[in-house]
């Protein structure tokens, strides 16, 4: 019975793939009449030689064809192990065991040790009292300088502009080779609270220094996929003069509740609720996903959201602790790939 | 002769034969393996060569047989462009057409690039090399993180819940017995609940809500507390748009009422939320 199914089932792939595989269905059909898994399995061993892995063959074709009915096979006990799993589960009804959860990587993240407890009274006395502070007692209002690298080219300086409609009580100047750290000075001196320099490489924005003014951390990311305000599809009118509110998924480790509030005190203190526009960063895997909505609430139970505005992606590179100072700059936070990088599971922010 | 021996068809140490064509001759002039570019094979050729200075070199027959003279370095060409194409172009005066063309092009070059060296060392600007593996990577990382992120839905869910919990004050006039409803319902949910949840939401509208400020920032206390402000806030003046007066009355008074009920019941739905 061996030795003749095998002969017949590579005879017929001498000549023409199709031909074989009509034996081979005739062949399976047979097989599968009887016990489901048990069958399959014996067939398979019975088809070939012990000891046997389709990249051994060496021709193409007929390699390729015996990896598909590999492919084939597995997919049908799938299958058949699915069927009799659900009939099982209909069959014990109520008493059945709960559903499995698949594992995402979210779920299977490394436990973070710098997780912030929401109740954790240190956190708490430490955000009372560092360089937002200030912002978050209420006595300061954000004003924001966005400014671009040399030479900026038309994207960058779009986005700019768009930028500035976003983020309320925010100017955009144009750098010409003016040092950053002289900058610095004349813009605590007009009372700005954030610096914000956009960075361009072939035309590119790729790259973003967020500076908390009087003394604050300073904050390097990386930007990409970046659309302008044209780009986006079903987008709803230009945005506001309303101040909008600002909604932060995600930051979860000490790392990513400083980045956090980073971002939070952009925005001023108090949102407009008639101007109906949301700002988003939301934190996933270490990218940061920004967007602009606008909402309207349907019911009580439902909301739709329009986006406008641009939307960008960052990924923090590097935090300082005073202002942006890249020679002498005290790094509390530097990316560093290949420790990092190498666990899967394992995320900073 | 030359050519016919070391050019495109045989051997040629300075033929870089991996890529295309391409001479390392530090005397050649344009800098591909070509019949009138190669030095060896030219009994007439000039380059400019810089070492520090810009110098034409030139190569006549006359002196093919002493190959440690062969190459004369005649001209120091001056700084000024312009003189210096002059100085060029005297002293290749009756040469081929190529070679002098190609030598002016070539001194253009490289000034260009020596100006260009001298502002990037001026300008600071760090040049931060990027690796395209490294690149491609994260790409596709965030197209991943995109697509887990589900940002419509969060956005939506934040949105709502913000609304449950009454940030937005009285602006939204909704029947107030779907809001009991749906109140209801978050209070079975939370009492099933046993973990905490994984999004850390910054507060903000907690303290926006605030006007006076706070020293800590915990999720009970702030809760609490803007559930108390907020009937302050709708005793005076709030921001409703345009619906009538006496509805907007009825309707707060009749949630406040609701609410001063919900208070105790969504103490401990928030502390079980918290912790």
């Amino acid at each position: 019975m061996d030795i003749t199914e095998v002969s017949t089932s590579q005879d017929g792939k001498g000549k023409k793939g199709k031909k074989a595989k009509k034996k081979s269905a005739e062949v399976d059909g047979e097989g599968s009449a009887g016990e489901e898994k048990k069958m399959v399995k014996s067939e398979l061993a019975v088809a070939f030689p012990p000891a046997f892995s389709v990249s051994e063959i060496k021709n193409k074709q007929r390699r390729h064809f015996m990896f598909m009915k590999l492919k084939q096979e597995k997919r049908k006990q799938k299958m058949q192990l699915r069927k009799k799993r659900r009939k099982e589960r209909e069959a014990l009804g109520d008493k059945a065991p709960p559903k499995e959860v698949p594992k995402t990587i979210e779920n299977q993240r490394v436990y973070d040790e710098t997780t912030v407890d929401p109740e954790d009274e240190e956190i708490a006395f430490d955000e009372g009292t560092d360089e937002f502070s200030a912002y978050f007692n209420g006595l300061t209002n954000p004003k924001v300088l966005i400014t671009t690298s040399d030479r900026p080219r038309g994207r960058t300086v779009r986005f700019c502009e768009q930028l500035a409609t976003v983020i309320p009580n925010a100017h955009v100047y144009y750098r010409r080779g003016l040092a950053l750290k002289r900058i610095i000075p004349q813009c605590v001196a007009r009372n700005f609270t954030y610096l914000m320099v956009i960075n361009e490489d072939r035309q590119v924005p790729n790259g973003m220094v967020l500076c908390h003014l009087p003394d604050g951390p300073t904050a390097h990311f990386k930007v990409s996929s970046v659309r302008l305000r044209k780009e986006m599809k079903r987008r709803g009118k230009n945005p506001t003069e309303h101040f909008p509110e600002v909604i932060l998924n995600n930051f979860t480790t000490r790392l990513g509740h400083t980045i956090g509030r980073l971002f939070a005190a952009l925005f001023p203190q108090e949102p407009h609720f008639v101007g109906r526009q949301v700002a988003t960063f939301h934190n996933q895997r270490d990218f940061i996903f920004f967007r602009f909505h606008r909402y309207i609430f349907k019911n009580e139970k439902k909301v739709g959201i329009q986006e406008l505005g641009p939307r960008f992606t960052l990924k923090l590179r590097s935090l300082q602790k005073g202002t942006f100072d890249s020679k002498y700059g005290e790094y509390e936070w530097v990316m560093k790939r290949h420790e990092m990088e190498a666990c899967r599971r394992k995320f900073q922010l | 002769v030359i050519w016919d021996i070391i050019g495109n068809t045989q051997f040629c140490s300075f033929k870089v034969t991996k890529s295309q064509n391409f001479c390392r001759n530090e005397y050649n002039i344009t800098g591909l393996c070509n019949r009138s570019s190669c030095p060896l094979a030219n009994s007439q050729y000039a380059t400019i060569r810089e070492e520090k200075q810009c110098f034409l070199y030139m190569k006549v027959i006359e002196r093919a047989a002493f190959p440690a003279r062969m190459w004369e370095k005649q001209v120091k060409l001056s700084k000024n462009y312009e003189k210096a194409l002059e100085q060029i172009d005297e002293n290749l005066i009756y040469w081929p057409r190529f070679i002098r063309h190609k030598c002016k092009q070539r001194f253009t070059k490289i000034t260009q690039y020596l100006i260009r060296m001298r502002k990037l060392v001026l300008k600071r600007r760090k040049l931060v090399p990027l690796s395209r593996k490294v690149e491609t990577r994260e790409r596709r990382k965030e197209e991943k993180a995109l697509i887990a992120a589900q940002l419509d839905n969060a956005i939506e869910k934040e949105l709502l819940e913000r609304l449950k919990q009454g940030t937005y004050g009285d602006i939204y006039n909704f029947p107030v017995h779907a809001f009991d409803r749906a109140l209801e319902q978050q209070d079975q949910e939370s009492e099933s609940e046993e973990e905490e949840e994984e999004e850390e939401e910054d507060d903000e509208d907690m303290n926006k809500l605030k006007t006076s400020s706070d020293e800590e920032e915990q999720d009970e206390s702030s809760e609490e507390e803007e559930v108390e402000e907020e009937m302050e806030v709708q005793t005076k003046a709030s921001r409703s748009k345009g619906k009538s007066p006496a509805n907007g009355s009825a309707a707060r008074k009749k949630r406040a009422y609701v609410e001063i009920e919900y208070e105790q019941e969504t103490e401990p739905a928030s502390k079980s939320r918290a912790t």
